[in-house]
């Protein structure tokens, strides 16, 4: 090759692929990152979402290490294909709802489409082998390599001496003495040489970068799901799932509470696409229903809104409900559910 | 040039960031995109994302209603 190689990298915003990109700027390669949004990616949502979270310093961190690494990212929004991978994963699930294998195969595979429209050499990620259980065994690396037709053309910096020599490394584009052989669960290895790359921040993200993995999320996933007859969703689903308490009390509707103020000013966005309530003769959340709902299952939901209200101690509560596609509210004066009177089978 | 708009509003990021590069790549050097987004995590990262791709911000702007806070960030379309 006569030419700088070009890679695209798999950016996630945390260090592996930060180190991934760095060892390959180093030996020359023209790097660009690549980053794909699922609509499940936590980076940040929570923290943008509520208020006690908002002093934290809220930023993409695919972003800010494409910046701090001076390279340009591309970021995609996948959130139709990849419900394909969450519906009907071919390897299965991990713990929860994390279709971790296909969900490699499928970014890698995108990747592959990016390399080959935009004229680049090879894919690298950041992946080490045994750091994840499903989707990065030294078992589990050749599938997603070989069902995305990348075998020759992915890189995997940070563990490739302990795998076979890609094209990169053959064609001399890398020098694969350079390259690394971590191997485990242990960060020790990423952590010295972040520092040897003078890197002192970087995120960690606790309990990994995907709502998938997180246990109520998938239980209310599965909800929906299951309410639906249907493995089906759209993005406001997904991103409604992210918020409030989520109460079904009957199974043909359920009930979406604020916690705070952040979460309500977030559902606020979403009020007239559904039935929504909030208590007027005393402070309280905002509340939106999703279902359909007749006159008892409105009190009812008024009578959980009312709980959740900063009346749930007095004998009534005033609340409002505007039904979706409405123009006028009207009230409904409700005892405040007790808590006994609220089974935990409600809870999702 | 032309001046475009962008309604980012009720999204979250990368949302906004995702739309206004789409949007970008639909406009030519020299044009302005004004966004308007209400997730604060926007004033941080789509002038990240403009910076590491060659575009500029005008101008950040943020106005309060009775639906929260918006920010509006005006960018000028860069190219190579």
């Amino acid at each position: 090759m006569n030419r700088q190689p070009k890679a695209v990298a798999l950016i996630s915003g945390g260090l592996d692929s930060m180190l991934a990109v760095k060892v390959l700027l180093e030996q020359g390669v023209h790097v660009e990152g690549i980053n794909f949004y699922t609509g499940f990616c936590v980076e940040g949502h929570t923290h943008a979402i509520r208020k006690h979270d908002q002093k934290k310093e809220k930023r993409n961190n695919a972003l800010w290490v494409a910046e701090l690494l001076g390279i340009k990212l591309h970021i995609i929004d996948v959130i139709e294909e990849y419900k394909e991978v969450l519906t009907n994963p071919q390897h299965g699930y991990g713990a929860n709802l994390n279709p971790c294998l296909d969900c490699k195969s499928f970014m890698v595979k995108k990747a592959r489409e990016w390399m080959d429209e935009n004229g680049f050499d090879f894919i690298i990620t950041g992946e080490v082998i045994g750091q994840r259980p499903m989707s990065q065994r030294k078992d589990t690396m050749p599938i997603v390599a070989r069902e995305c037709g990348t075998d020759e053309r992915l890189l995997r910096p940070l563990c490739a001496k302990l795998l076979s020599p890609t094209l990169a490394e053959r064609e001399g584009w890398v020098d694969r003495e350079k390259l690394y052989d971590f191997s485990g669960r242990s960060r020790k290895p990423q952590m010295a040489l972040a520092e040897q790359f003078g890197f002192d921040e970087y995120a960690q993200p606790a309990g990994g970068c995907c709502f998938l993995t997180n246990q109520p999320y998938s239980a209310k996933l599965s909800d929906l799901w299951q309410q639906r007859g249907s493995k089906n969703y759209d993005l406001d689903d997904i991103m409604l799932l992210k918020v409030g308490r989520h109460i079904r009390p009957k199974s043909h509707f359920k009930v979406i509470i604020g916690r705070e103020e952040g979460e309500n000013n977030f559902m606020n966005g979403y009020r007239k696409q559904f039935t929504h309530l909030r208590a007027i003769s005393h402070n309280g959340p905002l509340a939106l229903i999703d279902g359909d709902v007749s006159g008892d299952d409105l009190q009812l939901a008024a009578q959980l809104v009312a709980r959740y209200s900063q009346g749930r101690d007095v004998a009534e509560v005033q609340v409002e409900i505007n039904e979706k596609g409405k123009e006028t509210p009207f009230t409904l004066d409700v005892a405040p559910l007790r808590n006994d009177d609220i089974p935990q089978a409600w809870y999702i | 040039m032309t001046s475009d708009t962008l309604d980012a509003r009720n999204l979250l990021c990368p949302m906004p960031v995702i739309r206004a590069q789409n949007r970008i790549k639909t406009l030519t050097k020299g044009d302005i995109l004004e966004v308007t987004c209400t997730d604060p995590g926007a004033k941080n990262d789509l002038p990240a994302w403009c910076r590491i791709n060659g575009h500029q911000v005008a101008e950040i702007e943020t106005r309060d209603n009775a639906q929260g806070t918006e920010i509006i960030i005006k960018i000028v379309v860069g190219g190579e």
